[in-house]
């Protein structure tokens, strides 16, 4: 057997995952992708084997300085196949020494390229034909020490005719970190190389040091501030099914609503956001105001505008009542109203149209050759949404969900993507607050993960798929904890969307895409 | 035309007028009351994610709380959230709520720096750096200045440039990734110039406190001017304390 098969939140033994010798694992993994839309890597990552093999504490890892302790002993890889047509995930896993030049997946197919990146920078495992083999985040843990954030190896181009212009990581927005090296043949952008990491914070680590239950809760909500709802979400789903918890109607219900109206809180902002940098202001003002009613209603219903607090393991502090429903009802009413009003408007404008067209574009190939997921896929005609393919929560039980597929690829798609992505979220929520479960509390919920188990899971957040994986050690501890933001892989679709546009698009290109700092750096 | 003025018409009148009284809607979890009732102190200290809560006497530090509300639903009668979003200090240990207390959180006008009010008073700008951020605080200061809030009517502006501004707000833990950035930043900003810290992440480090990837010695550095609390600080909180700290009511 060359891969375990498991669905969406399956726990399974980490002993039952199959190893295979190295050049077999790259063959199987590989040759599942060749030909195969329908399937992409969910994750892939490594761990030392010691750490389990010796069955010690994870705090052994690493000595009273902080610093990870040198281990002799080798990496255990493992990669997770998602394929959405059988909704099945297939999980395998090899043995590698650091020391050992391996051939790389990315040669063969570019949606592993961050992967393997990410492994050489944590473990120093060296591949002989990786194109771009550098450090993705720049983690205090990483194994080559020598290689800093400054000395980032920029791509350059050694020409008289073309000029660099380097951006951030301080940007002139209240935004995130980040820093961008374009390449220009004056005002046109030959190449975009984005280096992120400066938001690194050891989130995963940090899933290994906390031990209580609301310290883990607390960090999943804290992955990236605009998926709080997504991530958090991914965190409760995995942790109950670790724990062979299987929540009530309820929990699903209020999870499931909070999720979808994050979407659109979201979504309108961007789209007030893309209306700012074409100057368009009144889109600009009646979309950014648009977002307040919606995440006002989070605050009425839990308290916080952007759900902190909203969402745990096992219970809710805040069961969703029919009053709750009935204003909800009411907000969206409104929203709709002036909502539809704005974009009847600003989709018939032309001075902003002829901005948002054809720019920046990024084919069907493109996209599948990265390897993007969510509004970044679906904007190219790649059908990539986990709320059809690996349903979770309320999705595949209350409703069957149809994705919203675009097909030009560029900003204009990106933006109508979003547009008709508000109105299926709140068709959605029409119909899940026509019927609100009773909540009743489950006393005495007991908590306590399996041993030795492995378990992935995936949730559609606005923003794309993201995929929280866990390791529990004999003890029954989080041995490992690796969360996968949608922006792990979209940010090379940036990259390669903003070619051969002018360099005075690239923030509606930048905008249009949304992509996570945070989420990605850890 | 028309059409552009039915939809400004439809909007309707969007801005808080007065934001320093304004009622927020539904429930909110701002500035904690702690009661004197006896409860298993133990037990409250071990339930938060932060180590906000101290015992003998029961505290919660609003500079280390992530306002998840936890300790208010299984200690009811000992803890309960207001909606009082006016939680910025100047000082730091006046982010500790103690049992008994329920006073408001003020910003105390002796403290505030010598100059800051005169220079800045009627004219503040301001460069935002997010230090490990999770955007959630980002979120909220770039509402500060949407519709709704406002907050350019007050002359309090973000901008682009360090050399613009008269002061840093920082969000985020501080990373050791961004602790040089965010030092250069700080050092391209004119004299006299002010720190304002945005979170629990910012103020305390929060749930990441103890991480290794972080390096918050800038703090060590250089005075901070005003404590801005919350998970994220919601724009009311920031708006309020800013304008306390420069005495425009």
């Amino acid at each position: 057997m060359k891969y375990i098969s498991i669905s969406n939140n399956q726990a399974v033994s980490l002993d039952s995952i199959p190893e295979l010798p190295y050049e077999e694992f790259l063959e199987s993994n590989v040759g599942m992708l060749t030909d195969s839309p329908e399937r992409h890597c969910v994750n892939y990552f490594g761990f030392w084997t010691g750490v389990y093999s010796s069955g010690g504490p994870v705090e052994d890892q690493y000595d009273e300085n902080k610093n990870r302790k040198e281990y002799s002993e080798n990496v255990k890889l493992i990669c997770c196949i998602a394929d959405d047509k059988t909704h099945q995930i297939y999980v395998s896993s090899a043995t590698v020494a650091p020391e050992v030049v391996y051939e790389s997946f990315t040669a063969r197919n570019h949606n592993f390229e961050k992967y393997e990146r990410e492994m050489h920078e944590a473990f120093g495992i060296q591949y002989n034909n990786h194109p771009w083999l550098k450090p993705v985040r720049y983690s205090h843990d990483r194994a080559g020490k020598a290689e800093t954030i400054e000395n980032y190896p920029f791509f350059g181009a050694d020409s008289h005719e073309l000029h660099e212009v380097g951006v951030g990581p301080i940007h002139a927005g209240i935004i995130e970190p980040g820093h961008f090296r374009f390449i220009c043949n004056g005002e046109q952008i030959m190449h975009l190389e984005i280096q992120l990491g400066y938001q690194h914070r050891g989130i995963e680590q940090l899933f290994l040091q906390k031990k209580k239950l609301a310290e883990l809760t607390t960090l999943a909500e804290n992955i990236a501030g605009d998926t709080t709802v997504g991530h958090t979400i991914a965190f409760v789903n995995l942790w109950e099914s670790l724990c062979g918890y299987r929540p009530g109607r309820s929990l699903h219900f209020s999870r499931t609503l909070a999720l979808e109206l994050e979407r659109i809180a979201i979504h309108t902002g961007d789209m007030s956001a893309v209306c700012a940098d074409i100057g368009y202001q009144l889109g600009n003002s009646v979309y950014g105001r648009l977002r307040t009613p919606i995440i006002n209603f989070l605050q009425e219903w839990g308290g916080n505008r952007l759900a902190k607090g909203l969402i745990r393991a096992g219970r809710t502090n805040f069961p969703f009542s029919r009053k709750l429903g009935a204003r909800l009802a009411s907000i969206l009413d409104e929203f709709e109203l002036d909502f539809n009003e704005m974009t009847s408007k600003f989709f018939k404008l032309p001075s902003a149209l002829s901005r948002l067209e054809k720019t920046g574009v990024v084919t069907y190939g493109q996209v599948l050759e990265i390897g993007t997921v969510g509004m970044a896929a679906r904007m190219s005609g790649l059908n990539r949404d986990i709320r059809s393919s690996h349903p979770f929560n309320l999705f595949g039980e209350g409703f069957t969900h149809e994705p919203v597929i675009k097909h030009h690829g560029d900003v204009y798609a990106r933006v109508r993507l979003r547009r008709d992505e508000i109105h299926q979220s709140i068709g959605y929520i029409r119909k899940m607050i026509a019927d609100i479960p009773e909540f009743t509390e489950v006393a005495g919920v007991k908590l306590n993960p399996q041993r030795n188990m492995f378990i992935l899971s995936l949730v559609e957040g606005w923003r794309g798929e993201i995929c929280h994986c866990a390791i529990t050690d004999n003890e029954g501890s989080l041995g490992l904890y690796k969360i996968k933001d949608p922006s792990f892989h979209n940010w090379m679709a940036l990259a390669q969307a903003v070619r051969n546009n002018g360099i005075s698009d690239f923030p509606i290109c930048n905008k249009s895409f949304n992509l996570s700092y945070c989420g990605h750096d850890l | 035309m028309f059409e552009n003025i039915k939809i400004w018409w439809h909007q309707g009148k969007q801005y808080i007028p007065d934001v320093t009284n304004a009622k927020l809607p539904g429930i909110f979890r701002g500035r904690p009351v702690i009661t004197r009732s006896g409860v298993d102190e133990a037990a409250l200290v071990e339930l938060c994610p932060t180590g906000a809560i101290t015992g003998n006497p029961v505290c919660i530090d609003l500079g280390k709380c992530t306002f998840c509300g936890e300790c208010a639903f299984r200690f009811p009668e000992k803890i309960s959230f207001t909606s009082d979003y006016k939680l910025s200090a100047n000082v730091r240990e006046r982010l500790v709520v103690k049992e008994g207390d329920d006073k408001g959180i003020v910003v105390e006008p002796s403290k505030v720096r010598k100059g800051v009010r005169s220079l800045f008073g009627q004219s503040l700008k301001l460069r935002q750096v997010s230090a490990g951020g999770d955007n959630s605080c980002e979120l909220e200061l770039n509402a500060c200045n949407n519709v709704q809030f406002d907050m350019s009517r007050f002359g309090i502006d973000f901008v682009a440039s360090p050399r613009h501004a008269d002061g840093v707000v920082i969000t985020g833990p501080i990373t050791a990734n961004m602790a040089g950035p965010l030092e250069i930043c700080y050092n391209a900003v004119p004299d006299p110039k002010i720190v304002i810290l945005v979170g629990t992440d910012a103020i305390s480090g929060g749930i990441f406190a103890d991480s290794p990837a972080l390096d918050r010695d800038f703090l060590t550095k250089y005075p901070v001017d005003l404590y801005v609390p919350g998970n994220p600080a919601h724009p009311l909180t920031f708006i309020n304390g800013v304008l306390d700290m420069l005495k425009k009511q």
